[in-house]
Formats: structure tokens, C-alpha cells, sequence
């Protein structure tokens, strides 16, 4: 066992971290909302490499692991970082699996940021892919249409709703002509497809979550430290102190399953969806308790805007449930480790 | 590199052990250590010192294997998974650690090969009935008469007091000074005038006892540790366990509630397994069972690996408990009135293991440290909050 990330990862996750210390401050996250999209922190990631190192070397990228790929998640979710790097990760690599020329040059593409390429992790519905994550920002989406995968253009007809987690999502307009007119990346297998980018979609999404809880708990307990009532640190409070150390205790935890997670994707793959699925649930419902914790022990300046813990609760809960909520991810942990059933 | 496995060594133990459980430990074992309430058994302690299985974590020449962490780990798992009956090992070998550590060449000499035999059992005289999670305000005295200590008090929770050969007792020797500097160790033996065992039944079916000690006698050689200094030897017996957990009996929950789940059907003739809020408590449990195992395994790591620890050890035993709690009460829920039928009833579903661990799992938040002592640690030590009142 060893629970160290190397050298060579610890670089990394250094590189990046410094990457979003200076462009990803708390004033650049409410800059960047109500669509949560800041250009210059998006840009910087590219030129680091955030997307081509999620595609492997014979299909334009460096192939980083998914471990690599995991612990830069942390460091984005710590940030709040308002860019789209999971949705263009998991993009590319869908692409990359499918592969053929549509697929291939689509990724050429996006890899050249001529494009920004989404995935939706829901079907198209009278009409519309609805809340695309990244849908506001992107050029395309990748969308399931009957057993086929196709390329729908995101379009200037697109809706943006504004959303509690101020994340860049669209109502995406998807009409039958539209969809029967559109690229063809796969023209059947669909299903197995998008449940496979879902894989990954759901463990990085972990290791953000992880990465975000652990930053609420840290902004919790700065905040106790340091306020006073009744004649002591609000901190000496066991009514305080108690629920942040269950907060610091589920990070830990959170964090340590999300990492497992994306080591299995290379060294026991048996079992990597079933910890990816493991991983989102219960970083999704740690993220969610320890910023509520962390809020209240703000007390009324929690509640204020103008405090940092309130933009960590609300990514918190839109970054997770734009995906699953935790007890869909538990029946998923089901249905990967029992087989699935018609559900009931 | 990173890796979660444990070692291959640890694997090998593991498979070892498993093989000796298989020829050493039954289902009849199992309900007789219910029934009874007596977490040990001199038959299979036998074959534990014969296997080189009763403290292998020690060095090979007291009759250990010399396990490191990571393999005690899965060793752990394994004899807890078994529900082996290792409660009077465990006391014995614990005090055992700490004799070697702060004890007399005579001490050692005459406690530790017999402890590690097996032949002889030790049991904890910490608590007291006013003085529990604060341990350290202790009010049993003993007051030094020539070359002897007179004891008096009572002493709460001594499990296994009524087979016992000695009490690793916390006595107060100092009423003038702060109270954990007023402490001393003694091992005291339980064949004698004086000590007064009473039964305490409990709600895992566990028995425990109070402990009267009226003008009991206790040699001074019979002291563990300086006079006065009982709070250092303390933290020694304390400080020996890296990381308690309860993985183990979330892993048995687990394997009860699929079993029941894969051999029974609902109304409609179909397997529960299929049934949706089943399923989604069976992912929750999978889900805090590893996240158990992983906090374990990384307090193991970093003793292994020579790191210090911070508040790892009281996470571990805090989640493990806490989860298993909650998971038996929520499985309970989901399995309906099946989960009634008690532990080893012959109605009752995967031998009734979801009922015991419900009431067993109330426990595992109390003893060895409460929940609240061991947030307390982490909010502290961890956290770096300020301490608390």
C-alpha cells in the first residue's frame, strides 16, 4: 500500500493548484457568475494541458492517468474553478473511444480549441437536451439518439437557465430533423458508450466534491478559530467542534475513495466503475453536509453572499445533482456490482 | 507509486488465516460465545498459540510472527469478520505490550510467556461508575502498607473479570495533586480475598462485570510503572492501537443482507435483490464499508511507513462506528420484519446477524472511546480548534 502520490503527480497537482491560486480567487468565481464560465482560467487550463492530457497519446493527447486526471479534479473542485474541464475531459475521451473519422476529427478539433465539446448524460426530451453541463459554453454536444451517438450543434437557439450552482448549462434545442441530420459518431452502442464516459464523469466529479468538501471544512474551521461569542472561540464549542470534525472526518474519507477510485481505473478495473460510483456518492453527499455545516457555523455572515462558504454550498449541490443525486449513484453502486435489474 | 492494495505479504496472512478459521472456528462456536457472553475460549485460544495466531504482530521470539501493520490489517479483518471470540486475547496481549514496554525483568518474565501461551487471561480495571469517558477522575484507592498496596473501590465494564487470573487496575495513590498526575497501574490478581465479581448482561449479549475491591491486597512489585505515574502507562495501553475499526462487522452486515436479499422474494415471487430501496441501502453499505476500510488502511500506512499520525486513528474508529450503527438500523428498516427474529434463532434470516449487529453496533460508539472523546481529538489535534469545555 502506499497512499503517496509520486513525485511526478505531486508536480502536477502543484502546477495546477498554483494555476487556479492566481486564476481561480474567490473574487474571479463571482466574477465569473451567473454563467460560471471565466475565459482567461479556461484558456490557462488549455495551455497547461487540461484537456490534452486527458486523451491518450495515439489519439492527440498525453495520456495521463486517471489518477492524474483525478487529482487535478481536486484542485479544481477546491477552487471552484468556473471552467469547463470535466465536460470537455470526459468529451474527448468519449471521442477517443469511439473513434472513426467523425469522432476523430471532432476531437482534432476540440483538442486545437477551434471547438468546446460537451456530453450529455441525459436524452433528448420534447425537443430538447435539457441542462447540457457546459451547454452555455459549448460548440457541440454529444447526445444518444435511439442506439446512435451524434453530434448536435449547441446553436444560437439554446436556452441558458440560471441555475443554483451558477453553472454554464443550456436547454439544448434538439428536434428529430435536427437529430437525423446530425454527424454520426457511433451508429449504434450508444447506451454502453455514455454509460462508460458516465464512469468517468462521475469520478472526477468525486474528486472535485472531495476537493471541495475538504476546502469547506478548512473555510469552517478558519471561521471558528477566529469568531467569539459567549466570552470564548466559537470553535471550543462542542456544538461547533463535533460537526466539523465529522465534516474533516468524511473528506478524508471522500477524498481517499475518489483517489481509489481512479487508481482502479488502471490497476483493478474489475472493479473501477462500481468505486467510481462509490466515489461520486459519497463525495456528493460529503460535499453537501460539510458545506451545510460549514455555512452555519458562519452563522448570519453565512448566510450573507458577500462570504466565500456561500459559493461552495451552491457548487456543493449543482456540480452533483447535475449528474445523479447520491441515492440514484447508490442504486448505480447496485447495478454495478449486482448487475442491473428493471427497476421496480 | 500509488497503491490501495495491501502487500501480498498481507494477502498471504490473510489466505493463512482464513484457512486456519475454516478448521478452527464454527457456527456452534459462534453461538456458544453468544450464549454464554463470554468473548473467549480456551479450546480455540489453544489453537490460536498453536498456529502462531494469539499476537502476531509480536516479535517471533515471544511467539508472534512480527506482522507490520499492513498485515495486521488483514489479519484484523479476518478474525473480526470470523467473529472469533478474542476479546480476553485482546486485553491480555494488550497489557501484555505494555509490561514489555514499562514493566520489571520480573514482571515481564513471569506475565508475558504465560500470556502469550495462553495460559493465562488479563482484564481492564479502568472505568468506574463515575468516572467513564473521563477516565482519569478514577476515585479507586490504593494506599501503600509496607510492601504491599491495600486497594478499595469498584470498578465498571471488567469483561471477563469472572475467568480472569489479573486486573490491569487504574488506582488513585495521590488525592493532593491534578488528577491525572494522582494515578497508578497495578496488576492485580483476581484469586484473592476482597475481589467481588458482579454480572453485568448487556444488550450485544455480551456479559461484563463490576469489579468490588475490598482491602485488596497487591504486592509493589506488582506495580506497572512509577507511583503516580499511571497516566503515562495509560497512554502507553492506549496509544498501542493505531487505528481501531469496525469494518469488519459493516462487512458482515453487508454479506448477512445480501444473503437474505438473493434468497428472498417479495409477494411477486421476485428476489429482493431487485427491489429498489434494497438495493440502494446495499450501495450505501458497500459504500461506508470501504470508505472505513480505506480509513484504517491509511492510518496503517502511515505507522507502517513511520509517519506520524494526527487524528487518523480516531477517525477511523469514529466513522467505523458510527456508520456501522447507522447502516444496521437503516438495513433493519429495509429487510422489515424478518429483522426482527433474533441472533441464532433458527427463523431468522442469515442466522439472525442483522439483529445482533443493531444491538451490538450501540456499543462500538461507547467503548474505547465515545464518539464525542474521539471528536473532541479531532477537532483538536486535527482541526487545530481551540480546546473545549
Amino acid at each position: 500500500m502506499d497512499l503517496r502520490p509520486s513525485d511526478e503527480q505531486q508536480q502536477l497537482a502543484d502546477a495546477f493548484g498554483a494555476l487556479y491560486g492566481k486564476e481561480s480567487s474567490p473574487e474571479r468565481v463571482r466574477a465569473a457568475e451567473p454563467l460560471g464560465f471565466d475565459e482567461r482560467l479556461w484558456h490557462q487550463l488549455l495551455d497547461l494541458g487540461a484537456l490534452s492530457m486527458a486523451v491518450d497519446e495515439d489519439h492527440g493527447g498525453w495520456g495521463a492517468t486517471a489518477l492524474d486526471l483525478e487529482l487535478v479534479a481536486e484542485e479544481h473542485g477546491r477552487a471552484l474553478g468556473s471552467a469547463p474541464l470535466f465536460e470537455s475531459q470526459v468529451a474527448g475521451r468519449l471521442l477517443a473511444r469511439v473513434g472513426g473519422e467523425v469522432a476523430g476529427d471532432l476531437l482534432a478539433r476540440a483538442l486545437a480549441g477551434e471547438r468546446l465539446v460537451t456530453v450529455s448524460p441525459r436524452t433528448v426530451r420534447d425537443g430538447v437536451v435539457p441542462l447540457v453541463p457546459a451547454g452555455a459554453v459549448a460548440t457541440d454536444v454529444i447526445v444518444r439518439h435511439g442506439d446512435a451517438l451524434v453530434v448536435v450543434p449547441t446553436g444560437d437557439d439554446r436556452t441558458v437557465p440560471e441555475n443554483v450552482g451558477s453553472q454554464p448549462l443550456a436547454d439544448v434545442p434538439a428536434g428529430h430533423d435536427l437529430l437525423d441530420a446530425a454527424p454520426v459518431l457511433a451508429p449504434d452502442g450508444a447506451g454502453e458508450l455514455l454509460d462508460s464516459a458516465l464512469d468517468d464523469w462521475l469520478l472526477l466529479t468525486a474528486g472535485a466534491l472531495a476537493g471541495m468538501a475538504e476546502r469547506a471544512v478548512q473555510i469552517g474551521v478558519a471561521y471558528a478559530s477566529e469568531r467569539e461569542a459567549f466570552g470564548q472561540k466559537i470553535g471550543a464549542f462542542q456544538a461547533v467542534g463535533h460537526r466539523l470534525a465529522d465534516g474533516a472526518t468524511a473528506s478524508a474519507g471522500a477524498t481517499l475513495l475518489a483517489r481509489e477510485a481512479a487508481w482502479a481505473v488502471d490497476e483493478d478495473p474489475g472493479r473501477s466503475a462500481q468505486l467510481a460510483a462509490m466515489a461520486f456518492a459519497f463525495a456528493a453527499q460529503t460535499a453537501r453536509d460539510t458545506t451545510d455545516v460549514s455555512l452555519h457555523v458562519h452563522g448570519g455572515y453565512g448566510f450573507m453572499l458577500e462570504y466565500d462558504i456561500q459559493l461552495y454550498y451552491r457548487r456543493a449541490r449543482g456540480w452533483a445533482n447535475v449528474l445523479m443525486s447520491p441515492a440514484a449513484a447508490c442504486r448505480r453502486v447496485a447495478d454495478k456490482r449486482y448487475g442491473p435489474v428493471g427497476a421496480r | 507509486m500509488m497503491d490501495f492494495r495491501l502487500q501480498p505479504s498481507a494477502e498471504a496472512r490473510r489466505a493463512e488465516l482464513r484457512e486456519f478459521l475454516g478448521e478452527h472456528m464454527s457456527l456452534e462456536l459462534e453461538e456458544k460465545v453468544y450464549r454464554t457472553g463470554v468473548s473467549h475460549d480456551a479450546e480455540f485460544t489453544r489453537a490460536l498459540v498453536d498456529g502462531g495466531w494469539i499476537a502476531p504482530s509480536w516479535p517471533v521470539e515471544f511467539g508472534g510472527q512480527g506482522l507490520d501493520p499492513e498485515e495486521m490489517v488483514a489479519v484484523g479483518e479476518e478474525l473480526r469478520l470470523a467473529d472469533a471470540p478474542l476479546y480476553g486475547i485482546g486485553t491480555t496481549t494488550m497489557v501484555s505490550a505494555v509490561i514489555l514496554a514499562v514493566g520489571t525483568e520480573a514482571q515481564k518474565a513471569e506475565i508475558i510467556p504465560k500470556a502469550l501461551a495462553g495460559e493465562i487471561v488479563i482484564v481492564l480495571g479502568f472505568s468506574e461508575p463515575e468516572a467513564g469517558s473521563d477516565v482519569a477522575a478514577a476515585t479507586t484507592r490504593a494506599v501503600p502498607d509496607g510492601d504491599d498496596w491495600v486497594v478499595n473501590g469498584q470498578k465498571m465494564f471488567t469483561t471477563n473479570a469472572q475467568i480472569g487470573d489479573y486486573v490491569f487496575l487504574l488506582a488513585r495513590t495521590n488525592t493532593e495533586v491534578a488528577k491525572h498526575k494522582g494515578l497508578t497501574m497495578f496488576l492485580v490478581p483476581l484469586d484473592q480475598p476482597g475481589v467481588e465479581v458482579q454480572a453485568v448482561y448487556t444488550l450485544s449479549g455480551e456479559r461484563t462485570n463490576i469489579v468490588y475491591y475490598n482491602d485488596v491486597r497487591v504486592s509493589d512489585a506488582w506495580r506497572i510503572g512509577e507511583v503516580d505515574g499511571g497516566w503515562h502507562t495509560m497512554t502507553v495501553a492506549l496509544g498501542n492501537e493505531h487505528a481501531a475499526s469496525f469494518a469488519a462487522a459493516i462487512d458482515r452486515l453487508l454479506r448477512a443482507t445480501e444473503a437474505w436479499a438473493r434468497d428472498t422474494t417479495d409477494d411477486d415471487g421476485v428476489p429482493y435483490l431487485e427491489d429498489r430501496s434494497v438495493r440502494e441501502e446495499l450501495g450505501r453499505t458497500v459504500i461506508d464499508l470501504e470508505v472505513s476500510r480505506l480509513l484504517q488502511r491509511r492510518a496503517a500506512w502511515m505507522a507502517g511507513s513511520g509517519q506520524t499520525l494526527v487524528a487518523e486513528g480516531p477517525m477511523s474508529k469514529l466513522f467505523s462506528s458510527e456508520a456501522l450503527s447507522a447502516r444496521a438500523q437503516a438495513v433493519a428498516e429495509v429487510v422489515g420484519p424478518d429483522a426482527l427474529r433474533s441472533y441464532f434463532d433458527p427463523s431468522a434470516p442469515s442466522h439472525g446477524v442483522i439483529e445482533h449487529l443493531l444491538r451490538f453496533s450501540l456499543g462500538t460508539t461507547i467503548y474505547a472511546g465515545t464518539s464525542e472523546v474521539h471528536r473532541n481529538m479531532i477537532a483538536q489535534r486535527g482541526l487545530g480548534l481551540p480546546r473545549n469545555r
